[in-house]
């Protein structure tokens, strides 16, 4: 098993070199460091010298890919490429506009958007996996119909309205929690009670009718029905049996999610005021801070892989079945 | 308004827009004429929620294309001038239609149906005195003398009306439909072979809304005004088109996409497929609002920089909505390529495609005449599917400001406004709310479609 991580490692640094390069382009080529400086300083009353400082104190003076003024490994290694992009790949993300760094940003936040997410996740899984075996299991009753329905229409709702509404009954019409702000230690969990429950309730349509799908699927397998002949009971048929056996599509879906909980949720938080992940890159976004946005694209494709990785691991923990070679 | 003539503006997203309107007439027609494609179609126009879908997606489709009819009107010409000169604001047909929302915007907030502000004001009395109330509006309801008096009878006036023209539009259309699948009362007893009377009480209902909304919106702001004065029912309707537009035209990049490269991929094998699975590994591995995130605000750097290459605010909002969607299409092709891919496989190895490759087919003719046609239900599938989460996705994307022009009308760029607007006391809830009820029933209308049509294509369903 450990032989196959290694070659899905290696064969991941090709996906992220090419992750790198897109972002690259993205931020470079499409615009060069001198229209960033402009934006940055503000389009009016900017000299030449100005934008010169801004690029120097950046490091965007140097040359983009190929720097012919140096000689040897530094020709390749003193470009803006090399020291924007490549150094990632060390988790060296630089300074953000405010001079702070990023790496240590990133860590400090991490805590914030894990404290909201993990509950969030296992709550809105355990939730939405039990609502749609309750579907299964009274289907084609009015029932399953009038839950499909309910479904349909939660799918239906944009999550800010969820937010929105949610914060404005539950903090303001009820003054049950604060309405938003983040403290660590023992008061952590009344700050963060509402946004865990907005964030189940605005996943759980759509995840029960995928679900649901999934279990439906499975019912209708050979396995099931001799189960039943046999004379099992509804119930042990689909939590021994179904539930089990549909574990390998729900882990499909369900474990690349589990390491960009790390990225934190990016409308949650800010709405909510969380000094998380999520509402740093929000910030980034809309002080328009290229360095963060690009260590936090990366950060999520690193974590994405990760995540396609502990899908196939996990595999092997419900399915003995499948080894991996 | 457009007294003195007009130009007609034809803007990017309008063109596009058209054309795949005329795309989407020709896929029917083309069903309508092949009788297994028929068959396929009529288990959707079968189904009640299919039909009624199907209604409130042609009201959207409806307000989306009135507001694509792009002119800018002839100002009233100077004394003695003689060439015509056009206003620099660009207009719609749906801007004609709400040409008194549009005129009669008054100073601040107020609330549905009001006559008086929201927000109290210093107001000067006829004496000269001053006195702190909440004073009239300059439009809502300003023909009633005694506005206690009066304010309710003249509303329920205008209701009456509202659903006197309802009912006619209802009854007109029961006898349209009615007399073409063969009487008003074999509709209404639904033993017609399509859905019609779903269709029909579908019509009625949003006839009914349509017509008290319009009744009240001749003497009031039906859903208030938001900070600025502004209708918000105008700014609702105008939000239709940015939805619409969204989840429309970024189909126009990511079918294509999707389309050639799955099926190379699939079809191919060997290179290709490594080299177009390591292209949509790499996008599928970025997470997706970051990747829109960092793209959109790359090109607003670059509309910004380039002030030159749009001569109108409308163009340059248009340009970030066409960008906005080629960017959520060229990150948002993957899964469909995925799936495309897959179904190639399969497709390569049946009988009918080996025997065809045997007989020495171009291998354009055979992707284009045996592989494409049996692709078709599962790009129609997911092109329904994506619509929703598109109109939703906009509005997230809005909010975080990476979405459409900030002056642009969006249900996202609404529901931004209003969120300072909950915070005030007492609340400004109505633009949040005609956002929530539009969107809602879009969405919910596009869900629903999604789910019918998915039941008559999906050839395993």
């Amino acid at each position: 098993m450990f032989a196959y991580l290694f070659r899905r490692l290696l064969y991941a640094l090709p996906i992220l070199l090419g992750v790198n390069i897109i972002t690259f382009a993205l931020f470079f080529v499409v615009n060069t460091p001198d229209d960033m400086a402009r934006m940055q300083l503000g389009t009016k009353r900017v000299t030449p010298e100005a934008i010169e400082r801004w690029k120097a104190d950046r490091g965007y003076d140097k040359p983009l890919f190929f720097n012919e003024s140096a000689s040897g490994a530094q020709a390749l290694t003193d470009t803006v490429f090399f020291d924007k992009s490549i150094r990632m790949f060390a988790f060296d993300f630089g300074r953000a506009e405010d001079g702070r760094d990023i790496a240590r940003e990133i860590r400090m936040r991490m805590g914030p958007s894990l404290a909201i997410a993990i509950p969030t996740f296992i709550l809105g899984l355990v939730a939405s996996v039990s609502f749609a075996l309750m579907l299964v299991f009274f289907r084609a009753t009015p029932l399953d119909f009038w839950g499909v329905v309910i479904c349909v229409a939660m799918m239906s709702i944009s999550s800010l309205f969820y937010i929105i509404g949610g914060q404005w009954l539950i903090s303001k019409v009820w003054h049950l929690v604060p309405i938003s702000g983040y403290d660590g230690g023992l008061d952590a969990p009344r700050f963060l009670i509402l946004p865990v429950l907005l964030g189940v309730i605005s996943g759980i349509g759509s995840s029960t009718r995928w679900y649901r799908t999934i279990f439906l699927e499975e019912i209708s397998r050979d396995y099931v029905r001799t189960a039943r002949a046999k004379g099992l009971s509804e119930r042990v048929v689909l939590f021994r049996h179904v539930l089990k056996n549909a574990m390998i599509p729900i882990l499909t879906g369900v474990v690349v999610v589990i390491p960009m909980l790390f990225m934190g949720s990016l409308i949650i938080e800010s709405f909510f005021g969380i000094p998380g992940l999520g509402s740093y890159t929000i910030d980034a976004i809309q002080s328009q801070d290229f360095a963060v946005v690009r260590a936090m694209v990366f950060i999520g494709s690193v974590l994405y892989i990760i995540g396609l990785m502990a899908t196939d691991v996990s595999y092997t923990f419900v399915d003995p079945r499948v080894r991996l070679q | 308004m457009i007294e003195h003539g007009f130009d007609p503006v034809l803007l990017w997203t309008d063109a596009l827009f058209f054309m795949l309107l005329l795309a989407f007439a020709a896929g029917l027609t083309h069903a309508w004429r092949s009788p297994p494609l028929r068959v396929q179609w009529q288990k959707v126009t079968r189904r009640a929620t299919g039909m009624s879908s199907i209604v409130i997606l042609s009201a959207f489709l409806l307000i989306a294309v009135l507001d694509s009819l792009h002119f800018r009107a002839a100002l009233p010409p100077a004394e003695g001038a003689t060439d015509v000169v056009y206003s620099t604001e660009v207009s719609s047909v749906l801007d004609l239609v709400l040409a008194r929302q549009r005129a009669e915007a008054e100073r601040t907030y107020s609330a549905p149906l009001a006559t008086h502000a929201y927000v109290k004001e210093t107001v000067e009395l006829p004496d000269g005195t001053q006195t702190r109330s909440y004073p009239r509006l300059k439009y809502g309801g300003e023909y009633l003398d005694d506005t206690d008096a009066h304010h309710t009878g003249d509303i329920l006036a205008k209701l009456l009306d509202g659903i006197g023209y309802g009912a006619m539009i209802s009854a007109a259309a029961l006898v349209i439909v009615g007399w073409g699948v063969g009487g008003p009362g074999k509709l209404l007893r639904g033993q017609t072979r399509n859905a019609w009377r779903a269709a029909w009480v579908t019509l009625s209902v949003l006839a009914f809304a349509g017509g008290v909304l319009f009744s009240l919106a001749q003497g009031y702001h039906v859903f208030g005004t938001d900070k600025v004065g502004q209708d918000v029912l105008m700014l609702t309707l105008k939000s239709v088109r940015t939805a619409i537009m969204i989840g429309t035209l970024t189909t126009l990049v990511t079918m294509p996409l999707a389309i050639a490269l799955g099926i190379l991929a699939g079809y191919f094998g060997g290179w290709v497929d490594d080299v177009i699975q390591y292209i949509y590994t790499v996008l599928n591995s970025i997470p997706g609002v970051l990747l829109i995130a960092a793209a959109v605000l790359m090109m607003q750097v670059f509309i910004e920089l380039h002030p030159e290459w749009f001569s109108t605010a409308a163009e340059r909002s248009d340009a970030r909505l066409l960008a906005l969607c080629i960017i959520l299409g060229m990150t948002s092709w993957t899964g469909l390529c995925r799936l495309l891919r897959g179904e190639t496989l399969k497709l390569r190895e049946l009988e009918y495609v080996q025997a065809a490759r045997a007989f020495g087919v171009p291998t354009v003719k055979v992707l284009m005449r045996h592989i494409l046609p049996n692709l078709m239900h599962i790009v129609l599938i997911a092109m329904v599917m994506d619509f929703s989460g598109l109109v939703l996705a906009e509005a997230v994307l809005s909010y975080v400001g990476i979405g459409v022009d900030p002056n642009m009308a969006s249900f996202g760029t609404m529901i931004n406004a209003a969120r300072m607007e909950l915070a005030r006391d007492p609340m400004v809830w109505w633009s949040l709310a005609a956002a929530f009820v539009f969107m809602f029933v879009l969405v919910l209308a596009a869900n629903l479609l999604a789910d019918v049509v998915r039941d008559a294509f999906d050839p395993r369903g």
